[in-house]
């Protein structure tokens, strides 16, 4: 498919956005900043991105505990999630989430749900609030291969299935649940064609190709606006990093990841070479972008360093409305 | 699964004196209705006021539900507000909050609140903490209805008659009523759906039958607020949902000793009104706790610690408490009576503190 040069800017902006975001968060996770645990989407971000650009501004987006890269696709401020991770008062969640419950209300993330499978569910509920409020937004819950294999993701896809609901399931297949791999849970090479037993489509693509996964996430995505129901879309994709960073990586072998992270894999690379092969866009354009991202997350940085932090006498804020 | 309707379960004829408790004043234009009837138009009322406000969950629509609460309404509302699901209690509970969160105001049914256990996640860990862990970016308006506890005339044993109150009651978030009348019913219903906070929505099924004079006119009950069933000097008995009824016939029998009996109804369990329980304590020095559910951290331990924090220089007598056993229900109708409080069990804590 061909996207236009404007397009294709925004899709390397959010992609690199996130990839030095996640290299962010590490270093300060190693400088011992980050009190919690960090889930790198660093591989992942075309699957993200490509999502994210194929909807409009009030449709919305339910995320995991690996999601700073799900909020930023959606155009959240990096420096307020980086806050958030940094439990800090200026964070989306002021401090009460943290990285693994980044919610954005205000460019359509509700929230990242970190039991696994949980934003499915809810994702429905959305979706089926959009249809009985009469407007004709489109919701979009984030999962991965581990969340395929839970109960919520069968309760799921069925109720939205038999209600015909606007909602694209997107399962983002990086491989590993945890240590576990993808081909040992299940015995389905191709998990796309789960999508037969609710009676809905189901499509499958290269979730570190941009366009790909923008081309059929646009298809399922008018598809479900249109009010002919659900779709699942598989993106194929590889989580470069440990389930967290940090993590000892016993459970599989440093010769796979690196045949993930070379440049014939990675997702920025390949867009890159696109960018300038396909669309005749400057190369020096693209290190402009490079270097404008680094200067944002270097503010980024100094931003949610310099934000305070929440007065534990708030502590109880929130608890009820 | 046991499915039981109305008729089976009206069979179950009450054997409490209806007038052992009133709440509407002799001049106040009322009729008469069951607990299951004032729910139902609880219900109806609300959806008529508030377009966002319809109902999901397993059989409810032309079915009215496994205990009849929803009759009638499929009808009038239709098929997309009074949502039939398939058996999904996650999902059932994750659409409620979903559908919440972008402006909706859901009531879902479970039917039975041993099931609650399979959609706990979306309850306890989503739909509780989602406006906290978002810094109150969300709000999570919904109402859950799940019937429990025993007793109703049917023997539904292990599985079908459990007493869970403080499952949910523990969880920060969740709002937890249990009325015990068709007055309470129905107007602490209205304010659960009103209310911006998930409200656990408890119902005995033995009271779906039991009768009881609601208002003609429009009325709503405050949350959070305990209500005295009986007003007494001698000793306090806290007692919820059908407890209620067990203390306020314990209470007319020891009248006839001349032990002036105090009753309280928590009404809301959580978050729970302290200081009218305290109040009362201290007015009368003594304590009697009451309830269905299993003894072992159950609601009456709570209760004796407000108590006990409340008012612990006013205590002229041990605290006592009056509870379901530490058991399984079972099936037989001698062993069920073996594992539940009866009303005499009431009556000798009373005069046991009396003593």
């Amino acid at each position: 498919m061909s996207i236009d040069r404007e397009l294709a800017l925004t899709m390397f902006t959010r992609m690199v956005t996130i990839r030095q975001f996640e290299e962010t968060a590490i270093d300060l996770f190693k400088r011992g900043m980050v009190k919690g645990a960090v889930h790198p989407y660093i591989g992942q971000e075309a699957s993200a991105v490509g999502v994210c650009l194929s909807l409009r501004e009030r449709d919305l987006i339910a995320g995991t505990h690996r999601s700073h890269g799900h909020n930023l696709a959606r155009g959240a401020d990096p420096k307020r999630v980086l806050a958030e991770i940094l439990g800090k008062e200026t964070g989306y969640c002021k401090g009460r989430g943290g990285s693994m419950h980044v919610a954005a209300f205000e460019v359509g993330s509700l929230g990242a749900l970190a039991i696994v499978g949980a934003g499915m569910p809810i994702a429905v509920g959305a979706a089926l609030g959009f249809r009985m409020l009469g407007c004709d937004s489109v919701a979009v819950p984030f999962f991965g291969d581990g969340a395929a294999n839970t109960g919520n993701f069968h309760e799921s896809l069925n109720l939205a299935a038999i209600w015909d609901l606007p909602i694209v399931f997107v399962l983002e297949n990086n491989r590993y649940a945890v240590s576990t791999s993808v081909d040992y849970a299940t015995k389905v090479d191709d998990l796309s064609v789960r999508a037969v037993a609710y009676g809905i489509p189901g499509l499958r693509v290269d979730g570190n190709n941009v366009l790909e996964v923008y081309e059929a996430a646009s298809e399922a995505v008018e598809r479900a606006r249109r009010g002919k129901g659900p779709t699942l879309l598989v993106t194929e994709t590889y989580r470069i990093e440990g389930h967290y960073a940090g993590e000892p990586q016993v459970y599989r072998e440093g010769s796979e990841v690196e045949q993930w992270r070379s440049r014939a894999k990675d997702p920025i690379v390949r867009f890159r070479a696109y960018c300038v092969s396909k669309l005749g866009i400057d190369e020096d354009e693209l290190e402009s972008i490079d270097a404008a991202v680094d200067l944002e997350m270097e503010e980024a940085v100094r931003f949610a360093l310099e934000s305070p932090e929440p007065d534990p006498a708030t502590a109880m804020d929130y608890v009820y409305a | 699964m046991v499915k039981q309707d109305s008729t089976s379960l009206g069979a179950a004829s009450p054997v409490v004196p209806p007038d052992l408790i009133r709440q509407v004043p002799a001049c106040c234009p009322a009729r008469e209705m069951s607990y299951q009837e004032a729910i139902r138009e609880a219900l109806r009322e609300e959806m008529l006021r508030d377009e966002r406000v319809f109902l999901l969950g397993e059989d409810i629509g032309k079915h009215g539900g496994a205990f009849g609460v929803t009759r009638t309404l499929w009808e009038q509302f239709g098929p997309e507000r009074v949502r039939d699901t398939p058996i999904s209690e996650n999902t059932i509970i994750g659409t409620a909050t979903g559908a919440a969160l972008v402006g909706m105001r859901p009531v879902a049914e479970l039917m039975f609140i041993d099931f609650s256990g399979l959609a706990l996640d979306q309850i306890a860990n989503q739909a509780a903490k989602l406006r906290f862990m978002t810094g109150g970016q969300a709000k999570v308006p919904w109402v859950v209805r799940m019937p429990q506890g025993g007793g109703a005339g049917k023997s539904t044993a292990a599985q079908h008659s459990q007493s869970l109150e403080v499952w949910y009651a523990h969880i920060p978030g969740l709002k937890v009523v249990f009325p015990s009348t068709p007055y309470d019913a129905k107007g602490l219903l209205k304010a659960a759906i009103r209310d911006d906070n998930p409200v656990i929505f408890l119902e005995h099924k033995f009271l779906y039958s039991f009768q009881g004079l609601v208002p003609q006119e429009e009325y709503v009950l405050p949350l959070e607020k305990c209500d005295i069933k009986r007003q007494g000097n001698d000793v306090t008995v806290i007692a919820s949902g059908y407890m209620v009824w067990h203390a306020m016939q314990a209470a007319r029998t020891v009248a006839e000793q001349g032990i002036d009996v105090e009753v309280i109804d928590p009404r809301t369990l959580a978050p729970l009104d302290e200081e009218t329980i305290g109040a009362s304590v201290r007015k009368t020095g003594r304590a009697v706790l009451v309830a269905e559910a299993c003894r072992s951290y159950g609601p009456t331990g709570e209760w004796a610690i407000v108590v006990v924090e409340q008012a612990f220089d006013y205590l002229e007598a041990p605290i006592v408490r009056v509870t379901g056993r530490h058991s399984p229900i079972p099936y037989a109708d001698s062993l069920e009576r073996g594992v539940w409080p009866d009303v005499d069990d009431v009556v000798d804590a009373i005069k046991h503190v009396m003593s």
